[in-house]
């Protein structure tokens, strides 16, 4: 993986595309789909609005003139209406944290998390837009078509940071059966999720967590007398021997992890975990597995 | 300041910081290294855990030690720490330095000035007067001026030995008259030696105060140069490991000529004996001793040690042109022409020229015999040669100037009237003139004149003939000597003066010659003595400047101020004056001596700092190790090693290139293709065997030449045959490439296809632009009619190859150029074409085997062999042209040309 950050929204979804290059189309799952009030491009085996030929059925009392297909009239003395698929398409949100505790990279040829985790939103939404899938920010207007693969990369890259060393989505952004996508590091205790997955399962939507660290924070690779400090400098910690600290850490996060993978199962979400020295392939791979679930 | 044994401090009270280290050893063992500081977003979940183990780090002892340690040398340092330091002068009363200015003091003068300002320094700083007497013989008859010590400094400076010794006036009372009140301190800054009024001087001052004296570091030497029994002689008083002979080489740069090593010691002296070929000798302008920069360690040359002034005095005149072998004197001339001076005349004449040897030819009973006998007296050499004159002469028995008595008329051995054979000569002695000497078999005497038997007759002997008959003889006359030839100078009496040993035995003959005989000093004749050229004290040569001529009996009595070593001339003799003298140490009775070798104290600031900052780099070193692992310390110290530069290589180069180089090899490119490599390497060599036949180009063996690895700046030319096989050279060759393009070099592009392809110009489809399209190539155009390339050595045409009708190109014309009426070529400016660009296979029409057979066939019968001659003569116009330039275009050559054009037009017409 090449350690340049992506300077500019064109880059960054060029790299987004190599990423999710070998991936098939997402098709979400189809019992979610059958009550989906906005049309997508999920055929429904039923006639509806749609691009798709359905069959012709016999024209009847309601259906315009405009409706009649005069080809197929024509071979006889009935009038047809041309009838097309319904289809609908799925709407997914994707909310990558900007706290800026994700701006950090345990080696200078590592990129950041925040980098990272922009890239994998990217990538995921554009493997959906080619689904036909409508995908967009949380709290934004999800649409569908290449040309929002453009404006996501661009919104991405243009996200403000947040001044605190984490921040938590808006939970009033939620629409009804959405699939969310939650990027954020949760290394500070999120107080917010078990209402956040409340919410959402209120509206029935569910969604991934994406839990993305740096190999440093997986491992915990410090040692001697250590002041550590936040990304903000909000937080301090001050160790004399940060070596013996790491039995504790490493204990705290994986804690921390069950207590992620809990709430999700709870809320009928998903729980992933990737770490910015895995290969972004890889991390795509599995977050799409789960969202295919 | 303060003195604590051998170390003296000049700011002792910065001594009193050292009361800090121990409260700052007390400071830095309490406070505890510094954390890291690490940005960690995973600190919230850090939050809250404590360490287990709650002991504080502290900083390591010995991290403290060096730490300390750094503190104490930088504390050490500012309180000017010196190393034995000079103990003060008295300070009171006037001071007066006396310095030594002759050419004694010049190996350390720069020592001896810093030495006298400092005590000026020290004089002016406690409010003295001081006076500053230079001991150079104009200082010291006026009464000393005393004046604030600062005011002297100017002088001081400017100040510089002389090439003459320390001299100081007769009397010291009216220098010393009128002193200011107090006891006086005299700081005396001495060359060690001894001059003639030193001692009053000395006593005169110890009497009005305290004398220190500053005696030289090293001790002196000095080189003198002395008449020698046969030869003059150098002597090397005191040290000094050789002596160099400096003089013009035969291309007129001065050099050391040799190199002299002087011989055993005798009462602090050693002799130096002038062994060199007289050739050589004459050239030397100045011996000098290795190492030494001073006056007294250089004897200039002048006529003593120069060429012998030989005067030739005989039948000189008279013989008809084509009788000059016959002349004795011609024998003489030529024998002595290379290593001496000769000087032809009467008697009389010669002898005002003073000359070192008068060779008298065949002469009795000459009018001038008592002046001649009083110049041999004074130490003249007169070297006489017998012949039928003398032999013929009934009062030879009353001949004067003889080495030994002569037997009237003389001996014919082998004669058509006489027994036995013509004699042969003797071995010489080994420990004679002659010793090392060993006559031919064939040198053989047929007359000689015979000596009267004596009993002194056999130590006069220098040389004899196979019976032990006299051939030459020598006798000494006062402080000169004669010798006599029992011979004629010419082929009549033998063929000694044909034989190589002839030249020999007088060569070294005139080199027993002492150095002008000295002559009573005429002072009607010679009564002032102009400089040509002054030595400064260290013994450089200057010109004279603002030195007025210097009566002879001046010159007399040795250098001084207005009359420094160096050549002095008079009309058209040349006299060298030289510095250097017998070693006369000098005694100081009383005198405080100031140890020289001590100066100024060793200061210790400069290490101490030194040794501050590298306990510095310790201590950063050894911080990082035990904050961060030895990761860092490791890298830091990988950083220090790796910023030392590399050691220098000595770049090597190819022993063909070398060649190339020495001789004036053709180079070819080397394509990897084997067969085209074997054409060009073979025709290459057929040129450069022509161009050997033909010109005076000799070139060696071609050299083949790898783009990629070869250096090019020594080759001159090469030929590049094109294949589509061979790959483009790197970058790296193609920066050789056009550098060996700008730098006069030029490279022959040969496509060998004989434009097959019929496009009529240099085949630019394919391979030839691959490879040449980086170079810097000038625009081409073919090869004009009035291009130089067409004269350079052959008038040609056309430049056929192994084919031919096709145009060569080369870097077109300048447009401007136009032709001239009446001239046959245009008036092309200078520039070489770097590149010549055709198609016609040249090296497989050049090449040919180890038989000098030609390996390629051309064309067929006669007309291929015209072609090949015709190839043959392109290739070495093209050498000329690549070696001379554009020469040939030179309009002076066009009235030749023009002639030799019309006659190549009218056979062909």
């Amino acid at each position: 993986m090449s350690p340049q950050p992506p300077a500019s929204a064109a880059a960054l979804r060029a790299r987004a595309e190599t990423a999710g290059l070998h991936l098939p189309g997402l098709i979400l799952a189809a019992e979610q789909l059958a009550a989906q009030v906005s049309p997508g491009a999920h055929g429904l085996r039923r006639a509806g609005p749609g691009e798709d030929f359905w069959q012709y059925r016999p024209a009847s009392a309601g259906d315009g003139m405009r409706a009649i297909d005069w080809r197929r009239s024509a071979r006889s003395d009935q009038d047809f209406v041309r009838d097309r698929e319904a289809q609908t398409a799925q709407t997914a949100a994707i909310w990558v944290s900007g706290g800026q505790g994700m701006a950090f990279s345990g080696a200078s040829d590592r990129e950041t998390k925040a980098e990272r985790a922009r890239l994998l939103a990217l990538a995921l939404a554009m493997l959906m837009l080619r689904g036909g899938e409508r995908v967009g920010l949380l709290g934004q207007r999800a649409r569908s078509g290449r040309l929002q693969a453009e404006r996501l990369a661009e919104a991405l890259v243009a996200a403000p940071a947040a001044q605190a060393d984490f921040d938590a989505p808006d939970a009033g952004a939620l629409r009804p059966r959405q699939r969310v996508v939650l990027i954020a590091d949760f290394l500070a205790r999120p107080d917010w999720l078990p209402g956040f997955l409340a919410q959402a399962a209120g509206l029935g939507t569910t969604g991934v967590i994406l839990q993305l660290l740096d190999p440093d924070e997986e491992s915990f690779p410090y040692h001697g007398a250590v002041l550590f400090r936040s990304q903000s400098g909000a937080l301090r910690h001050e160790s004399r021997d940060a070596g013996a600290l790491r039995g504790a850490y490493l204990a705290r996060l994986a804690e921390r992890r069950d207590w992620l993978a809990a709430q999700a199962g709870a809320a009928g979400w998903r729980y992933v975990h990737a770490s910015t020295g895995d290969l972004p392939a890889d991390s795509l791979t599995e977050l799409w597995q789960m969202m295919g679930r | 300041m303060l003195l604590l044994g051998p170390i003296g401090f000049a700011a002792p009270w910065v001594l009193a910081a050292l009361v800090a280290l121990p409260v700052l050893w007390v400071i830095l063992r309490a406070i505890p290294p510094a954390p890291q500081r690490i940005t960690f977003p995973g600190v919230a979940l850090l939050a809250g855990l404590a360490d287990r183990s709650t002991t504080a780090r502290r900083t390591p002892w010995w991290l403290l030690l060096i730490r300390l340690l750094a503190v104490a040398a930088l504390i050490l340092a500012f309180a000017g720490p010196v190393w034995r330091p000079v103990p003060l002068l008295p300070a009171s009363g006037p001071l007066l330095v006396v310095m030594d200015a002759g050419w004694g003091a010049a190996p350390d003068w720069p020592a001896r000035q810093a030495r006298a300002e400092r005590a000026l320094t020290e004089a002016a700083g406690a409010g003295r007067r001081a006076a500053l007497l230079m001991a150079d013989g104009r200082d010291g008859a006026q009464p000393l001026r005393f004046q604030p010590a600062d005011s002297l400094m100017a002088r001081l400076r400017g100040a510089g030995p002389g090439g003459f010794p320390s001299a100081l006036p007769d009397d010291p009372g009216p220098a010393l008259s009128d002193l200011p009140p107090g006891r006086l301190s005299v700081l005396w800054l001495s060359d060690g030696q001894d001059h003639p009024n030193r001692a009053r001087w000395f006593q005169a001052l110890a009497e009005r105060g305290d004398v220190t004296v500053v005696p030289p570091a090293r001790p002196l030497n000095a080189l003198t140069l002395e008449p020698g029994p046969d030869a003059p002689v150098l002597r090397l008083h005191g040290e000094g490991a050789a002596v160099l002979a400096i003089g013009p080489d035969p291309q007129g740069i001065e050099r050391e000529l040799a190199r002299l090593i002087p011989g055993e010691a005798e009462a602090g002296s050693r002799l130096v004996a002038l062994d060199l070929p007289p050739e050589q000798r004459n050239r030397v302008t100045r011996f000098q001793i290795e190492g030494a920069s001073h006056a007294g360690a250089v004897v200039l040359a002048d006529d003593s040690v120069r060429r012998r002034k030989v005067a030739l005095v005989g039948d000189l005149a008279g013989q008809a042109e084509g009788q000059q072998l016959l002349s004795p004197a011609h024998y003489v001339r030529q024998a002595l022409a290379p290593s001496a001076d000769l000087i032809e005349g009467g008697l009389g004449d010669v002898l005002d020229a003073a000359p070192d040897v008068v060779i008298l030819i065949d002469q009795v009973q000459l009018a001038e015999i008592g002046e001649l006998a009083e110049w041999v007296d004074r130490g003249g050499l007169l070297i006489r040669f017998a012949g039928p004159r003398m032999a013929g002469s009934d009062r030879l028995t009353e001949e004067l100037l003889l080495p030994v008595p002569l037997r009237q008329g003389g001996r014919d051995i082998g004669g058509a009237l006489s027994w036995g054979d013509p004699r042969g000569l003797a071995p010489f002695a080994r420990d004679g003139v002659f010793g090392g000497l060993t006559p031919p078999d064939d040198v053989t005497v047929r007359a000689q004149l015979m000596a009267q038997p004596g009993p002194d007759l056999a130590s006069r002997t220098i040389a004899t003939l196979s019976d032990m008959t006299p051939l030459v003889t020598r006798d000494r006359f006062g402080q000169g000597q004669v010798v006599l030839f029992h011979v004629s100078a010419n082929p009549e009496w033998s063929n000694l003066p044909l034989s190589g040993l002839f030249v020999e035995m007088l060569t070294r003959l005139v080199a027993t010659a002492r150095s002008a005989p000295a002559t009573e000093s005429d002072p009607r004749e010679a009564p002032f003595w102009t400089p040509q050229s002054v030595l400064d004290g260290f013994g450089r040569a200057l010109p004279p400047e603002g030195l007025s001529p210097v009566a002879a009996e001046d010159l007399a009595r040795g250098p001084a101020h207005d009359r420094p070593a160096g050549i002095y001339a008079a009309g058209e003799r040349v006299q060298a004056l030289n510095a250097g003298a017998p070693l006369a140490p000098a005694e100081w009775p009383g005198a405080r001596i100031e140890d020289a070798g001590a100066g100024q104290g060793l200061g210790l600031r400069g290490p101490l700092l030194a040794l501050a900052a590298l306990l510095m780099v310790l201590d950063a070193l050894a911080s990082a190790f035990a904050a961060r692992g030895g990761r860092v310390a490791a890298a830091l110290l990988a950083g220090l090693i790796l910023t030392a530069p590399p050691p220098a290589q000595a770049q090597d180069l190819d022993p063909d290139l070398m060649r190339a180089a020495a001789e004036v090899a053709l180079a070819y490119v080397v394509t990897g293709d084997p067969e085209v490599d074997r054409a060009s390497e073979r025709g290459l060599w057929g040129l450069s065997l022509a161009l050997r036949q033909r010109s005076s180009v000799e070139p060696g063996r071609p050299i083949g030449v790898d783009l990629e690895s070869d250096d090019l700046s020594l080759l001159t030319f090469l030929y590049w045959p094109v294949t589509d096989s061979q790959p483009a050279p790197g970058p790296r060759a193609y920066l050789r490439l056009n550098a060996f393009l700008r730098s006069g070099g030029m490279i022959l592009f040969d496509t060998r296809d004989g434009d097959l392809a019929g496009v009529g110009g240099p085949d630019m489809s394919g391979a030839l632009r691959r490879l040449a399209a980086p170079l810097d190539i000038p625009p081409l155009a073919p090869v004009p009619e009035d291009h130089v390339l067409t004269r350079t050595f052959y008038l040609l045409a056309d430049f056929p190859g192994r084919w031919q009708g096709n145009p060569v190109w080369v870097e077109a014309p300048p447009v401007g150029a136009e032709i001239q009426a009446g001239m046959p070529f245009r008036q092309l400016n200078d520039g070489v074409s770097p590149v010549v660009i055709g198609g016609n296979s040249w090296a497989e029409a050049w090449a040919i085997d180890d038989n000098g057979a030609p390996l390629y066939p051309i064309g067929r019968g006669w007309e291929g062999e015209r072609q090949r001659e015709m190839a043959y003569r392109f290739g070495i116009n093209l050498i000329m042209y690549v070696l001379t330039g554009n020469y040939k275009s030179d309009q002076v050559h066009v009235p030749e040309l023009l002639e030799r054009l019309r006659t190549e037009e009218i056979p062909s017409r």
